[in-house]
C-alpha cells in the first residue's frame, strides 16, 4: 500500500498540476466553510486556504519552491486583477472626484498611523530593527511593500508575509471594527480596507459592494504611491 | 472573454514598460490600474455612458470576485518566514494587529468625518451605484 502511494506520489509531486489542484481545492473548502457559517468573514477562505495547503506541505515535506512552481500560475493573476480594480472605479468616478480631498486626508492619515505605529510597536516591544523595517511598508500591495523594504533595508519576504497577515486580520475584523464605531458607509469603509488591508481586505469589501470596490481600489493605489515616496524619507530619518 | 483578458494583461504590460522606462518606484499592475481607469473614464466622457463594455465588465467582475484565491500562493509563503516570526513573535504580533486595526480606524474615520456635510447631498448617487 504504502509503495504503491509512493509510486502514485512521485511522478505526481513534480508536476505543477498537483499544487494547482491543491491550491484550488483548499480555497473551494475555504469558502463551503465560510458559507456553512452563514458567511461570517471570521471563517476566511484565504486564511483556510492557506492553512489547509501550508499543512499539507509540512506534512508531505514539501519545499515551498516546488510548490509555489505549480501555485505561480494562480499567483500570476494578481496583475490582472490588480488592473480589473479599474472597472469599479472608473465606474464610480463622479463620485471618487467629489470627495478627491476627504480621500487625500483619509490617505495621509491611515498611512501614517499603519508605518508609525507599525515600526512604533516593534521598537516599543524589543524587536529588532530589521522587523521594524519590514513592518513599514507592510500595509501597502504586496509587490510595492516587498520593494521598499528592500530599498529601507528590511527584508522583503518577511515584509510579504506581515503583508498577507494584516490583510487577513483587516478582512476579518473589518466590518465589526467599523460597526462599533457607526460607520456603515461604503466609501470610508472601502477606502480603509484598502489603505489599511490591500488586496486581501479589498477582496472581502468588493465582493459585497460597488462603492466599496471602486475606494478600496483607489486606497490601495494611492496607499502603493504614497508609501513607496514616504517611507524611504521617513527611514532616512530614522538613523 | 479572450479580448477581456487581451485588454487586462496589455494594461499590466504597457504598466511594466512605464515603469521600466521611467524607473517608477510603482509596480506595472497598480500603473496599469490608473490607465486603464483613466481609458474608461474619457471613453465615459466621450460616449456619456459610465457603464463599462459588456466583454470586460463580467471579466472584471469574476476575478474580482475570486480575488482571494489569488493571495493563496504568497500566503503560503509564511511558512518560509516561520523562524523569524517564531523568533520575535510577540513584537511582530502585536505590531501587525495594532498598525493594522489603527489604520483601518483612522483612515476610516477621517473619511467619515470629512464626508458628513455632503452626506445627504450623496444619498441618491450612492443608492443607484450600490
Amino acid at each position: 500500500m504504502n509503495a504503491a502511494l509512493h509510486h502514485l506520489w512521485t511522478p505526481l509531486s513534480a508536476t505543477p498540476l498537483l499544487w494547482l489542484v491543491v491550491t484550488l481545492a483548499a480555497y473551494v473548502i475555504g469558502r463551503q466553510v465560510q458559507k456553512a457559517c452563514g458567511g461570517s468573514p471570521f471563517a476566511s477562505p484565504v486564511l483556510i486556504a492557506i492553512l489547509i495547503v501550508g499543512a499539507t506541505l509540512l506534512g508531505t515535506g514539501t519545499s515551498y519552491d516546488t510548490y509555489f512552481a505549480g501555485a505561480q500560475f494562480i499567483h500570476f493573476l494578481l496583475g490582472p486583477v490588480t488592473v480589473a480594480l479599474a472597472v469599479p472605479l472608473a465606474e464610480n468616478f463622479a463620485l471618487v472626484r467629489r470627495h478627491l480631498s476627504s480621500i487625500g486626508l483619509a490617505l495621509l492619515a491611515g498611512s501614517l498611523t499603519s508605518v508609525i505605529s507599525g515600526v512604533g510597536i516593534v521598537w516599543l516591544l524589543g524587536g529588532s530593527r530589521s522587523v521594524a523595517l519590514s513592518m513599514a511598508p507592510k500595509a501597502v500591495t504586496t509587490p510595492i511593500a516587498m520593494a521598499v523594504s528592500d530599498q529601507i533595508g528590511g527584508v522583503p519576504a518577511l515584509t510579504a508575509s506581515l503583508a498577507i497577515l494584516g490583510g487577513i486580520l483587516a478582512a476579518i475584523i473589518g466590518r465589526h471594527m467599523l460597526a462599533r464605531f457607526q460607520i456603515d458607509d461604503w466609501r470610508a469603509h472601502g477606502l480603509a480596507a484598502g489603505v489599511a488591508g490591500s488586496g486581501i481586505a479589498a477582496a472581502q469589501v468588493a465582493a459585497l459592494d460597488e462603492v466599496g470596490a471602486a475606494f478600496a481600489a483607489l486606497g490601495i493605489g494611492l496607499n502603493g504611491l504614497l508609501t513607496a515616496l514616504l517611507v524611504p524619507l521617513l527611514a532616512a530619518l530614522w538613523r | 472573454m479572450t479580448s477581456a483578458m487581451l485588454i487586462l494583461v496589455g494594461c499590466q504590460l504597457l504598466g511594466e514598460l512605464l515603469r521600466a522606462t521611467f524607473q517608477l518606484p510603482i509596480p506595472g499592475p497598480v500603473i496599469g490600474m490608473f490607465l486603464l481607469a483613466l481609458a474608461l473614464g474619457l471613453r465615459a466622457r466621450r460616449t456619456g455612458n459610465d457603464r463599462t463594455p459588456a466583454p470586460l465588465k463580467p471579466a472584471a467582475e469574476g476575478l474580482i470576485a475570486n480575488m482571494g484565491l489569488l493571495f493563496v500562493p504568497a500566503g503560503v509563503g509564511i511558512i518560509a518566514e516561520a523562524g523569524v516570526i517564531r523568533k520575535e513573535w510577540l513584537p511582530i504580533l502585536v505590531a501587525v494587529a495594532g498598525s493594522t486595526i489603527l489604520s483601518l480606524i483612522v483612515t476610516a474615520l477621517v473619511m467619515h468625518w470629512t464626508l458628513r456635510p455632503t452626506h445627504a447631498h450623496d444619498t441618491d448617487r450612492q443608492g443607484r451605484a450600490s
